[in-house]
């Protein structure tokens, strides 16, 4: 069929800011589909909240709005364009959750916009339980049995009838608190009877528990003339009850016969073809181990990060053409962008292995509960590609950088066996790890399976790479063993250990005997037609099929797996820097493995290597292509941390010299650096042993920062206010001693500025200044931050400018860098430089309009700032105000402190942009998730050294109708302050208290400084956690909360009564 | 033990045998099926050849009971990447090395497959020898280029007697080229008396039984290479519904007047699509041949093209415009593949039961 002829502007919504649950595979496929839907001629209006995206820049779609994706402010877009349609399927839960809300409230109708792609009717019937539950049993598609049961004598018919185990689900208890898994009588008393005690409606779920199961996901397409294909089918090898996002996925799936596979491949389409799907859609099945008897978990109408994965594993990009079918396209008359040869209508034959591992936040949060179940925890994830499981296996565990390379955990030996089996009968991150402990401490494989169900194919895997490190132990030298270890997939790292030699001398002894690896085409047709796909993969065999060019090639090396502190951000830059390389003329090689980004799709680079980045796989590409150079400054931490030792083996790093970074990075040659060029910084100083800290401390004065030398990005560190604290800091958080020194810093409290500057060595320029709302020691990324200052007197950003200028030519920046600057007593002292694109890179990008990787990247190159068009300083600053609001996850990770401080937390941001500081700030808390009331009541309870700010912010509240309520320290200085205010029992006390407060909803934002701490026992943890729970905003900086009074006060009229007023007078 | 394959063209492969080790030559062929290798090694059209499955990781879910599409395999070697010696499935009863030890078959693992599907790619399916390293590779190409491939393949698959696979339903006389069991059960399901005959039965053998339909089914090799069942597809076309499968469908087209030729690398595997030119539809296939019918040569029969494949657009369906007969080359009965196309059984159901009714109407 022809694409349509009667529409010509497409609305596409996205998915927002990165939370866990919705990463970065939308910006994957949004982006997709507008380049999609502009190739087919249409006007395409993209809508999304969150500036670090790609799909965001003005070259992607015709018209970009960058507002809150909300209902208010969408229909206002929609008001003002007139958009003949709206593509909602692209922008995951949330893209499509609003446009079901645009057409209840009758906005589409009124404005008269179509649905495109797959319509509302199949959205809701695959979303709304009942009417899925509905849908299938008319297909004859067996959904697992379930009821809602109001007592036990219900429960025990319901069992009755499907037998143990069942899963117990209370109704309207946040996160299943109460729920749990009966596998028998004892069990279903005590589980359901405390469930119903629990509910407040006093009902629970009853569901037949199909853990244990195999979870099978099928990524289907269909188009309006009714084909429909399978893109590829994934095997879980963590059995149904772990959420797919969180589980170890293989593609395509391993222990399926092709009976099986067709039984669930014919059902999958079955359900395409009932909702009547047009586009992509995942469908989750679950198959019995021991029979061919299956049901259906879950159907996502839509793309998603299953879809972005399968696109990744197999070449075939599913969002990109679930775009061109949404405009009426057929899969026959579209051809495989893959083979170019070819037709979409088809199914890719997969000749490797694809593993995808989840990567989770429990590193930056060590107080969570890392036990795996329904509820997702991971931020990314990464995946990799061999012709082996075990390869495929190990490459993706490299690639976590977690400083994991092979399937070993530190300290695990000293793990009982009893704990042992815990974790692997209780799946947590670490499950993978401990199975293959397990195996070395000689369990058998039968009993791994019962601890944790996973199919024996998997664990037999397992053993084949633990049963062969001994192999290589005995063997030292030989060449056949080496050769057949890295085959499975084994890291040099890992063999030098085993040999008790260097990682390099490994490296060294292969390129002797010509043991490395070639690359493989991914070509979605298992070589049976030509293509020219330049996607890659290493492994060991005989033939390499990347064929290197003539032409001078630059390597960009990407930010890896999106975690908290390298995000999105990063692979925003990394695509930049790719198109500025091609613009100059350069082959431009990626080396990367997250499938989530748009980084990895391969129609951005000339050459995509899906690859773990670790020394040795990156010296694997660079050997092969021979580059110019290799780029370091996109990909964040990841590729700055390699630049050393790519340097090392010779490789030229483009842009700032191994030695400036060193400069920049190494705290004792950047002090040099900073006291040469005159530039002020906090007071700070090594300390070795607790004493020494204790002295140091006194000297520079409290509060200090502490932290300690050998741990990046932030982790425990803390601020300490007095000696009591350091102390209790040096004995709990970190184990002080000559190797492992601990820095002391003056922390100053003042204002936070942050500059990103692009520097050729003699031009400098800065394309804008931002100012934090947050005061200095909450994490940057965690702050708002406000563009263009609001508050800075001239002096002071001339001051930030020169120093920047100062710091760029001092540190031979050839690229980019970013300051963090604080203010403190009208000077300015410099906090860090990182030599290298930030986080911000992209909002200040979007706000000036300076394309800053791009032109980091040229220069980089060689060109001049100058010829560029650019002169040294700060460019004009530019109409209306911005703000990036930082965007946390916590409502899925329990036991985690939100309290802000100098460890980041937040997963994503937003941006809000406005005439005024207020509106901006109100659409980036609207962004945020954070709903705005203009009255209500706000609860409060601050630490005593905060009491005499609160009480400001205390009586503004109060003045524009806010109710007031406060434990009772924070109220009596309320009180003292002629302040009205409720007191609230504390937590201890009885009903109702603080939580119950917090519970039932009588409170509409939550103030809370108290007890900052990880220990989960304490008051200030307990009422921060009720609070994100409980869906209310909980601020712990008064600065945010200062700022969200303004916002408040903009939006009202203060209700004084006349003789307050004149008292006050 | 390292054994070795070596082509025609002086390529050769060293790797981990498995299977038997018997010598054997046969056409080199990839199948890109995902899954399936059983009912793959024990479809009689692959007889004679050896046979590389893309996919790296065969055997995984083990041989089992049920999925045999004959009940001797005719593959005349397996090359993998990698052969699971622990497979594991509920319904696994051996590991696929234990089979083909068992069934005297060599097998062929730790190979670059990619490198040597994308030779047989290249220069198109070729001859080649699973051997020991004993043999010179200079020897083994003389002797590949010197022995013609046998063209009697049909008749060593063929069933030797007819036999009775008794329903209540339609009566189906299936000729056996080298059936498929799949096409069997799809019959069986639709209640079919179903009486098997050997290739080499006559139009007068088949119409004797009286058969209310007649299936013509796959097979191995060439099908100019089966002249007797040319004959007999001649002697029955108009007198009884004919649906043909692959090897059958080839020989149809010859014996309306068509001709076959053979194709660089065939088509083998389960994602094939297949558009139906009545409706635009596009289906998966599953598909195993190597020759293919000339579409020039349908210009002076009576033979209408049905489906084509979508993308290179060879012929994979035909009906006759004056008779009750059509054919398609690819495998509705799946097993291995999708089974997307199952609904042509029903449609030759639904062709037995219109011819009978216009029979009727002739008669009353």
């Amino acid at each position: 069929m022809p694409k349509r002829q009667d529409i010509e502007t497409i609305l596409v919504i996205g998915s927002g800011p990165i939370v866990i649950g919705q990463a970065a595979e939308f910006d994957y496929a949004g982006t997709q589909a507008c380049l999609a839907l502009k190739e087919e001629g249409y006007k395409v209006i993209l809508v999304n909240s969150n500036p670090a995206t790609i799909m965001t820049d003005t070259e992607i779609a015709d018209k970009v709005y960058m507002e809150p994706l909300t209902l208010e402010f969408v229909s206002r877009i929609i008001r003002k364009e007139r958009p003949d349609a709206i593509l909602p399927t692209l922008g995951g839960q949330t893209g499509l959750n609003l446009a079901v809300e645009l057409a209840k409230t009758g906005v589409l109708e009124e404005c008269g916009v179509e649905i495109l792609g797959t319509k509302l009717e199949a959205i809701e019937k695959a979303e709304d339980r009942e009417q899925f539950r509905a849908l299938m049993n008319e297909l004859g598609e067996p959904v697992p049995e379930s009821e809602i049961i109001h007592s036990l004598e219900e429960a025990f018919a319901f069992v009755q009838t499907v037998g143990y185990p069942v899963i117990v689900r209370p109704a309207f208890t946040l996160g299943g608190t109460g729920g749990g898994i009966c596998t028998n009588e004892e069990e279903l008393i005590e589980i359901v009877s405390n469930g119903l005690k629990m509910s407040p409606v006093h009902q629970c779920l009853l569901e037949k528990s199909i853990a244990g199961y195999k979870e099978i996901e099928y990524e289907v397409m269909r188009d309006a003339n009714d084909n429909a294909i399978v893109v590829c089918n994934m095997e879980n090898i963590d059995p149904v009850g772990i959420h797919t996002g969180d589980s170890i996925v293989v593609a395509p799936s391993q222990t399926l016969s092709d009976r099986e596979y067709q039984l669930l491949r014919n059902a999958s389409l079955r359900i395409i073809r009932a909702l009547g799907i047009e586009g992509g859609c995942n469908v989750q099945l679950a198959l019995d181990p021991h029979s061919f008897h299956y049901y259906v978990i879950e159907v996502n109408p839509r793309v998603s990060r299953s879809s972005a994965l399968a696109s990744k594993a197999t070449g075939y990009p599913i969002a990109k053409l679930a775009a061109k079918i949404a405009v009426g396209l057929t899969l026959d008359e579209m051809m495989n962008p893959v083979t170019g040869k070819t037709y979409a209508c088809f199914e890719p034959a997969l000749d490797y292995v694809v593993t995808k591992i989840p990567r989770f936040p429990f590193d930056k949060f060590e107080s969570a509960n890392r036990r795996l179940g329904t509820q997702m925890k991971a931020t990314g994830e990464v995946m990799a590609i061999g012709r082996t499981f075990e390869e495929s296996l190990l490459k993706a565990i490299r690639s976590l950088e977690t400083n994991v390379y092979h399937l070993e955990l530190k300290n695990a030996e000293t793990v009982s066996d009893e704990l042992l089996e815990k974790r692997i009968r209780k799946a947590g991150d670490e499950r993978l790890f401990y199975i293959a402990e397990a195996i070395r401490r000689g369990f058998t494989i039968e009993q791994i399976h019962e601890w944790s169900q996973i199919d024996r194919f998997f664990l037999t895997k397992i053993e084949n790479v633990v049963r062969y490190e001994a192999v290589i132990r005995d063997h030292v030298g030989d060449l056949d063993v080496l050769r057949k270890a890295k085959a499975l997939g084994f890291a040099d790292v890992t063999i030098a250990k085993l040999w008790n030699k260097r990682e390099r001398d490994i490296y060294e002894i292969r390129k002797q005997a010509n043991i490395i690896p070639v690359y493989k085409m991914v070509d979605t047709c298992a070589a049976e037609f030509e293509s020219e796909t330049p996607y890659y993969y290493s492994t060991y065999e005989e033939e390499n099929e990347s064929i290197v060019t003539e032409r001078n090639s630059v390597v960009v090396l990407g930010s890896g797996p999106i975690r908290i502190g390298q995000g999105i951000e990063f692979d925003y830059a990394t695509v930049h820097s790719v198109w500025a390389i091609k613009e100059a003329g350069y082959e431009a090689i990626i080396i990367n493995n997250n499938p989530e980004t748009v980084s990895t799709d391969f129609s951005i680079s000339d050459k995509l290597y899906f690859e773990p980045l670790t020394i040795e796989d990156v010296m694997h590409v660079i050997d092969l292509e021979k580059p110019v150079g290799v780029i370091v400054q996109f990909g964040g931490q990841t590729a700055i941390n390699l630049a050393a030792e790519l340097s090392a083996r010779g490789v030229r790093i483009l842009g700032t010299s191994l030695e400036d970074l060193d400069r920049a990075e190494n705290r004792d040659k950047f002090e040099q650096t900073l006291s040469q060029l005159g530039i002020p910084q906090p007071k700070g100083k090594t300390a070795f042993s607790v004493e020494e800290a204790v002295r140091i401390a006194e000297e520079i004065g409290y509060p200090v920062l502490v932290r300690p030398s050998y741990v990046l990005g932030g982790r425990a560190m803390e601020i300490v206010y007095k000696e009591e604290e350091l102390l209790h800091y040096m004995e709990n958080a970190v184990k002080v001693n000559p190797q492992h020194p601990v820095l002391i810093d003056r922390y100053l409290i003042g204002k936070e500025i942050e500059v990103d500057a692009i520097s050729d060595g003699e031009t400098v320029f800065i394309p804008g200044i931002m100012e934090h709302i947050e005061r200095a020691g909450v994490h940057s990324g965690d702050s708002i931050a406000v563009y263009p200052p609001q508050t800075l007197a001239p002096h002071i950003q001339q001051k930030i400018v020169d120093y920047t200028i100062a710091l760029a030519k001092g540190l031979r920046i050839v690229g980019l860098l970013n300051i963090q600057f604080v203010m403190y007593n009208d000077e300015v002292y410099v906090l860090e430089v990182n030599p290298r694109s930030s986080r911000t890179v992209p909002f200040l990008s979007k706000i000036t309009g300076v394309p800053m990787a791009n032109i980091a990247a040229k220069v980089i190159l060689g060109a001049k700032l100058a010829e560029l068009g650019y002169e040294t300083g700060l460019r004009r600053e530019c109409e209306g105000v911005y703000v990036k609001v930082p965007v946390f996850s916590f409502a899925k990770l329990r036991n985690v402190d939100i309290s802000l401080g100098p460890e980041m937390k937040s997963t994503g941001e937003v941006i809000g942009k406005d005439t005024t500081f207020e509106k901006a700030l109100y659409k980036g808390l609207v962004a945020s998730g954070i709903h705005i009331r203009s009255y209500g009541s706000v609860l409060l309870t601050v630490a005593d050294k905060d009491k005499e700010e609160a009480i400001e912010l205390a009586r503004r509240f109060h003045r524009i109708g806010y109710q007031l309520l406060a434990t009772n320290g924070t109220a009596e200085a309320l009180k003292a302050a002629n302040i009205p205010v409720t007191v609230v029992n504390k937590i201890h006390s009885e009903s109702p208290n603080i939580l119950d407060v917090i519970r039932q909803g009588k409170a509409q934002v939550v103030i809370n400084t108290l007890t900052k701490g990880k220990q989960p026992e304490s008051d200030g943890f307990r009422i921060r956690r009720e609070a994100v729970e409980n869906g209310i905003p909980c601020l712990t900086s008064l600065d945010t909360a200062k700022a969200m009074l303004q916002v408040l006060e903009s939006m009202t009229f203060s209700t004084t009564a006349m003789s307050e007023e004149w008292v006050r007078l | 033990m390292k054994r070795q394959l070596i082509l025609e063209d002086g390529t050769f492969f060293v790797g981990e045998a498995f299977g038997s080790m018997e010598k054997k030559m046969g056409e080199v062929v990839f199948n890109t099926g995902m899954t399936g290798y059983q009912e793959i090694l024990s479809d009689p059209s692959y007889c004679g050849q050896i046979v590389t499955m893309t996919y790296p990781l065969i055997g995984n879910y083990g041989i089992n009971r049920d999925d045999f599409e004959s009940i001797e395999p005719h593959i005349h070697g397996l090359i993998v990447k990698e052969v699971c010696d622990a497979p594991s499935n509920w319904r696994n009863e051996m590991t696929l090395d234990e089979y083909l030890k068992i069934k005297n078959i060599p097998g062929l693992a730790g190979i670059d497959t990619r490198k040597l599907t994308r030779i047989i790619r290249q220069y198109g399916t070729l001859k080649g020898i699973l051997c020991d390293l004993d043999v010179s590779v200079q020897e083994a190409v003389d002797y590949l280029k010197s022995t013609n491939l046998p063209n009697d393949q049909v008749k060593r698959v063929s069933t030797k007697s007819a036999y009775a696979s008794p329903g209540r339903g339609h009566r189906v006389v299936l000729v056996d080229f080298g059936m498929k069991h799949g096409i069997l059960r799809e019959l069986n399901k639709r209640n079919c008396d179903v009486i098997v005959l050997p290739y080499n039965a006559t139009a007068e053998d088949v119409l004797r039984l009286n058969p209310d339909g007649v299936m013509l089914s796959n097979g191995p090799g060439d099908p100019k290479d089966v002249p007797e069942a040319i004959q007999m597809i001649q002697g029955i076309l108009g007198k009884v519904p004919i649906f043909g499968i692959c090897l059958g469908h080839q020989l149809f087209a010859l014996a309306c007047g068509a001709d076959t030729e053979k194709m660089k690398f065939g088509h083998r595997g389960s994602n094939h699509p297949v558009k139906h030119l009545a409706t635009g539809k596009v289906m998966m296939t599953s598909q195993n041949h190597g020759y293919t019918v000339n579409e020039q040569s349908l210009k002076q029969t009576r033979l209408q093209v049905t489906h084509v494949a979508l993308n290179d657009g060879t012929i994979e369906g035909l009906r006759h415009l004056d008779y009750p007969a059509f054919t398609v080359q690819y495998h509705p009965e799946a097993s291995p593949g999708p089974e997307d196309a199952n609904g042509l059984f029903d449609e030759f159901m639904a062709m037995i039961e219109q011819f009978q009714k216009e029979g009727d109407i002739i008669h009353a």
